[in-house]
């Protein structure tokens, strides 16, 4: 118990000090994850909502599949992109294996799935309502994939973060493919993972209180900023 | 800056058309023309089958079977000549002055020219002053106003209504009507399908009665709410079919 309200004490002592070393990781994990989510939003926000107001031959099977990648094991996923990325691979001639870039095509594979199911979700549930009006406008299938996402908004704010938050909170996949190399790939997770096998607790434990802390406030943030929009919007 | 093409699109005509789901034949091999001109009001039971025919007409709905052709067809992909509101509206989450200039960009209207063409169309229902208002949080009427408004700013040759004050109070169901016979005094053709026996002798020049899934009858109001000459209609009026 002595040992933990030590490494306690110890872990804010780093956090309050902006110990440069935790910078460095806190700063990467940020920049990965961020690019990671913003990727993914670029292709799933518009790929799910494209499935949600369409009608296909294979829809069914698409959404349960869809469905089902929500749930890709993080390592999985690290696998296939070291496959993909190591020497001998497809894409091995990028060079990409081990350097930031890699844990961002990594991340962004784990999480488009998750933003993609979610927006279908979200946006089949609006198109019932918006459908007749829409077409009645005369608005493309295009056209309206647009006007719903803009309308939907802030809805979709909360998807995005729940990606972002699997992608931060992720250590399988960029362990994998990142290799964990101190100041070049270490984020916050891997390092966790580190410093906790290596017995260095305090370190382990301050990163674990500024991960939780970034999750907890980013999702703060975007309740208030969906609760005050749909006081105003309605 | 009337873009209308001089080939009009009236009148429209249903060629035995039928409409089934489910198994049942909500719309029953029923023909009719629409014309230009007068104010055409559907009334009938529930379950008569009138949001249904007004949705076929606007082509929300493909007839099961027979044919509906309007007299100029429009072309794929060319701005609406027609228009909707429905009983209650879908407005985006976006000031009124938003809601109406996306349907003018859906129109194709230009951009600098789309805010104040909106404009002049919330002036016309009397809206000008929530122009910046969020649009879903304006009272029933004022929605319903608005998407008169959009409507109405895409200068359609007519406007398809689906009872637009069934949820509305009768202040708010007044202004309503106020804004249709603007749009009829500017020469837009209306079809109204009602509820409301009040507002089809106050808003109808010919009534279409439909029963069943068939026009029982169609008559100019006057006759129709002194002389109906199908029994469904007379039993309709007395109260004996439900509303």
């Amino acid at each position: 118990m002595s040992s933990l309200s030590g490494a306690m004490a110890e872990a804010w002592r780093l956090v309050a000090s902006l110990d440069p070393r935790l910078g460095d990781i806190v700063g990467l994990s940020l920049r990965v994850s961020l690019t990671a989510v913003a990727i993914a939003s670029v292709v799933g926000l518009p790929l799910g909502a494209l499935i949600a107001v369409s009608r296909f031959p294979a829809r069914r099977t698409t959404i349960v599949l869809l469905n089902a990648l929500m749930g890709l094991p993080p390592v999985v996923v690290g696998l296939l992109v070291y496959l993909l990325l190591s020497r001998a691979g497809p894409l091995g001639a990028l060079g990409l294996l081990f350097t930031p870039s890699a844990m961002v095509i990594a991340q962004a594979i784990l999480i488009t799935p998750i933003i993609a199911a979610l927006t279908r979700q979200v946006v089949e549930d609006a198109w019932l309502e918006y459908r007749e009006q829409l077409r009645s406008l005369g608005e493309s299938r295009l056209g309206s994939v647009a006007t719903l996402l803009w309308d939907l908004r802030f809805s979709l704010v909360t998807i995005v973060l729940a990606g972002f938050g699997r992608a931060a909170a992720e250590v399988g996949a960029v362990i994998i493919v990142g290799g964990n190399i101190d100041g070049v790939t270490r984020v916050m997770t891997t390092a966790i993972a580190l410093e906790t096998s290596k017995g260095d607790l305090p370190l382990a434990l301050g990163l674990g209180v500024i991960l939780v802390t970034i999750v907890v406030a980013l999702n703060a943030a975007a309740y208030l900023v969906k609760e005050t929009a749909q006081r105003r919007y309605g | 800056m009337d873009m209308r093409s001089p080939m009009s699109l009236l009148p429209l005509r249903l060629d035995h058309v039928t409409f089934t789901a489910g198994g049942r034949r909500i719309i029953d091999d029923l023909s009719l023309a629409i014309d230009a001109g007068p104010r055409t009001v559907i009334v009938g039971p529930n379950g008569a089958g009138k949001s249904v025919l007004l949705r076929l007409c606007h082509g929300l709905l493909a007839p099961s079977s027979g044919s509906i052709a309007w007299n100029s067809a429009e072309p794929a992909g060319a701005p609406r000549r027609q228009a909707m509101v429905f009983q209650r509206p879908v407005l985006l989450r976006r000031s009124a002055l938003a809601n109406v200039a996306h349907a003018l960009g859906i129109a194709g209207v230009p951009a600098r020219i789309r805010s104040q063409r909106a404009r002049e169309a919330l002036s016309k229902v009397g809206l000008e002053r929530h122009a910046a208002h969020p649009a879903r949080v304006l009272s029933g009427g004022e929605q319903q106003r608005l998407a008169l408004a959009r409507a109405w700013a895409l200068q359609p040759e007519i406007i398809f209504l689906d009872e637009p004050t069934a949820s509305l109070d009768p202040g708010a169901t007044h202004e309503v009507e106020n804004v249709i016979l603007a749009m009829v005094a500017a020469g837009t053709k209306i079809v109204l399908v009602t509820h409301n026996f009040g507002q089809a002798r106050r808003m109808g020049d010919e009534i279409l009665f439909l029963h069943q899934g068939k026009i029982a009858e169609r008559a100019s109001a006057q006759t129709f709410f002194k002389h109906p000459r199908s029994v469904e209609a007379a039993r309709f009026l007395e109260g004996e079919l439900p509303w």
